[in-house]
């Protein structure tokens, strides 16, 4: 169980979850005290207001725009989980990347101050007393979550093909 | 079964006679692309071989290109180290199709790698920049990945659990009025569609409209497939496309049939007749929040930009220059022109075109992305307004969130500069003025 944070409409891009002036800033460790940057929810973070596992809620093509690693890592390093009506193709890799979680549940209502429980297949809103279901990740993803994250995944493959 | 362009590329990139919608691959990579980025691709490659006791080697070093053009020259401490990192990085590596800020063969990433001949028809081109989408004007698949997975395609030189995306077929019909040109048609397209209209789709765009349209048009087409959400945008290749890498690149022709089979399956057909379109404009702040010209009359501008990746071409410095000829712009506007590559800035240089601009008025900025991304150079006030012939529009995309931006055509925007309010090409008088370069 846990709170949503905030709430976001449709098209929310890279651009507005990490701002292209900070994108000199680049290791996973340093991302985080940007994210959001020019939203009130930046501040909550910095002020340790927001636990881990909270809950961001989006509407439809979440993370369009720039393929920005940083949006994901930004985000990751302070432990979100998104749930979106969808995502833009390419964030959606990069979390699957670099393990941020992500829900796609095309039907979600919620509001800031919401207590949610993700499952497998579906997301309730104990608030509200009401269930949406969630869309599966592509089987081809899974094989990535599962190893934990794309920079093992491949280490495994280099260490099939290469023997050191 | 028949296949789309992406399709036969990805049989191609797998050594399969069949590939279809859905199915997981691991291609080939022929081109794998990144610029100031590359320090968070080099600091992920050399995580991926901690611990495995082998030695962090490219699996090709012929086949990664690196670009400065993001933040050039460096705009801060940080990033000025962070490409100094780069530079050795590529020494070690021997990487050589590597682009430093120089005047003789520096500019943006999408720009260099076209010009310079590094994409041929049939690749499977990823770049660490969504608008990799550029290159399937060239007959490429090509599109955007993060760092990470970037540094994975260093590492095994393919790309990891690739789905094959579904096509939607894209027909342009009709010959493309005068003073509108190929960013109306993409932001009319994109304003149909929506801004996720082709989310995990590749555009395949047809018609006579295309096969008239140069590759400088034809690249700011697929430039902006990224906007509908599309993996890629893809542009079979045909004689131009030919007659673009002779010219420009000295490539010679390849025995390549990229042509979609007949009896190819398609996710959706769209079909848009150009013969009636007129100058467009992204409004505030939303790509595909598109409307004709006259919806934005009078609107007044305090900084026009043209430029980058997606109108930074010879044909579109031509234009603007046509346009302001012997001309001054208004007192209330700054413009700034910013050439793709050097080897356009050259070119506008040897025609005149850079001279009657600054006669007129306008600044010339070094090639690179400068304000586009709005980091660096140009970056608005508080309550300003820009015009810009860039691709996005994004709230604070040219670094401030309490400015707003307009998207339009060179035409749109040099006409602009004259007036200081948003205004038509066609409605000014451009009398001996030609319409198309
Ligand atoms: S010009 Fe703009 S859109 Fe093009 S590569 Fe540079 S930052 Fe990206």
């Amino acid at each position: 169980m846990a709170k949503v944070v905030f709430i976001l409409g449709d098209d929310i891009s890279t651009d507005h979850i990490y701002p292209g002036r900070f994108m000199a800033t680049v290791l996973p460790n340093e991302t985080p005290q940007y994210a959001f940057a020019d939203y009130p929810l930046n501040k909550k973070l910095l002020q340790g207001q927001i636990p881990p596992q909270s809950i961001l809620v989006a509407g439809e093509n979440f993370g369009c725009g720039s393929s920005r690693e940083q949006a994901v890592s930004a985000l990751k390093g302070w432990e979100l989980v998104v749930i979106a009506k969808s995502f833009a193709r390419i964030f959606f890799q990069n979390a699957v990347n670099l393990g941020l979680k992500l829900v796609i549940c095309p039907t979600i209502e919620a509001e800031e101050g919401d207590e949610l429980e993700v499952t497998e297949k579906e997301v309730l809103n104990l608030s509200k007393g009401k269930r949406f279901p969630v869309v599966p990740i592509p089987a081809a993803r899974q094989a990535i979550i599962e190893a934990g994250g794309l920079i093992a995944y491949t280490r495994q493959r280099l260490l099939a093909e290469r023997k050191p | 079964m028949g296949m789309t362009t992406v399709e036969k590329i990805l049989a191609r990139a797998t050594d399969r006679a069949q590939v279809f919608p859905g199915e997981v691959l691991e291609p080939r990579v022929d081109l794998a692309m990144s610029h100031e980025n590359s320090a968070l691709v080099i600091n992920q490659f050399h995580e991926i071989f901690k611990g495995t006791g082998l030695e962090p080697k490219v699996w090709d070093p012929s086949k990664l290109a690196i670009i400065f053009d993001h933040r050039v020259p460096a705009e801060s401490a940080k990033t000025a180290t962070n490409q100094k990192k780069i530079r050795q990085f590529v020494r070690e590596q021997g990487i050589q199709k590597f682009h430093d800020i120089r005047g003789d063969e520096g500019g943006i990433c999408h720009q260099v790698l076209v010009e310079s001949g590094y994409v041929l028809p049939g690749y499977v081109v990823v770049g660490t920049d969504s608008h990799t989408t550029t290159h399937g004007a060239l007959g490429a698949f090509a599109f955007g990945i993060g760092a990470t997975e970037m540094a994975s395609v260093w590492t095994l030189g393919r790309i990891l659990n690739v789905e094959v995306p579904a096509t939607i077929k894209v027909i342009l019909q009709g010959k493309i009025p005068p003073f509108v040109g190929a960013k109306d048609v993409i932001l009319a397209l994109i304003g149909k569609i929506s801004a996720q209209g082709a989310n995990f789709k590749v555009l395949e765009f047809h018609g006579d409209t295309i096969r008239r349209l140069p590759t400088s048009g034809r690249l700011t087409l697929c430039n902006m497939a990224i906007e509908a959400g599309a993996t890629s945008g893809i542009i079979p290749p045909d004689e131009e496309t030919w007659r673009y890498l002779r010219t420009e690149c000295g490539i010679t022709d390849r025995n390549i049939d990229l042509f979609p089979d007949p009896d190819a399956t398609y996710a959706e057909v769209v079909e848009l007749d150009v013969s009636t379109l007129t100058p467009m404009v992204a409004f505030p702040h939303a790509v595909d929040n598109v409307k004709s010209v006259e919806a934005a009359y009078g609107v007044a501008v305090d900084q026009i930009m043209i430029g980058s990746c997606t109108n930074g071409r010879l044909d579109d410095i031509e234009i603007a220059a046509r346009i302001l000829r012997g001309k001054k712009i208004a007192r209330t506007v700054r413009l700034l022109v910013f050439p793709a590559s050097y080897r356009i800035y050259h070119q506008a240089l040897e025609k005149g075109y850079i001279k009657e601009l600054l006669e007129a008025g306008a600044v010339i900025m070094n090639p690179g992305c400068g304000p586009c991304l709005g980091v660096h150079e140009g970056i608005l006030g508080d309550g300003e307004v820009g015009l810009s012939t860039t691709n996005r529009n994004f709230k604070g995309r040219m670094g401030n969130p309490n400015a707003e931006v307009y998207l339009c055509s060179p035409a749109v925007a040099a006409a602009s500069a004259l007036t200081g309010v948003i205004t038509d090409p066609r409605q000014l008088d451009l009398a001996g003025i030609e319409s198309q370069p």
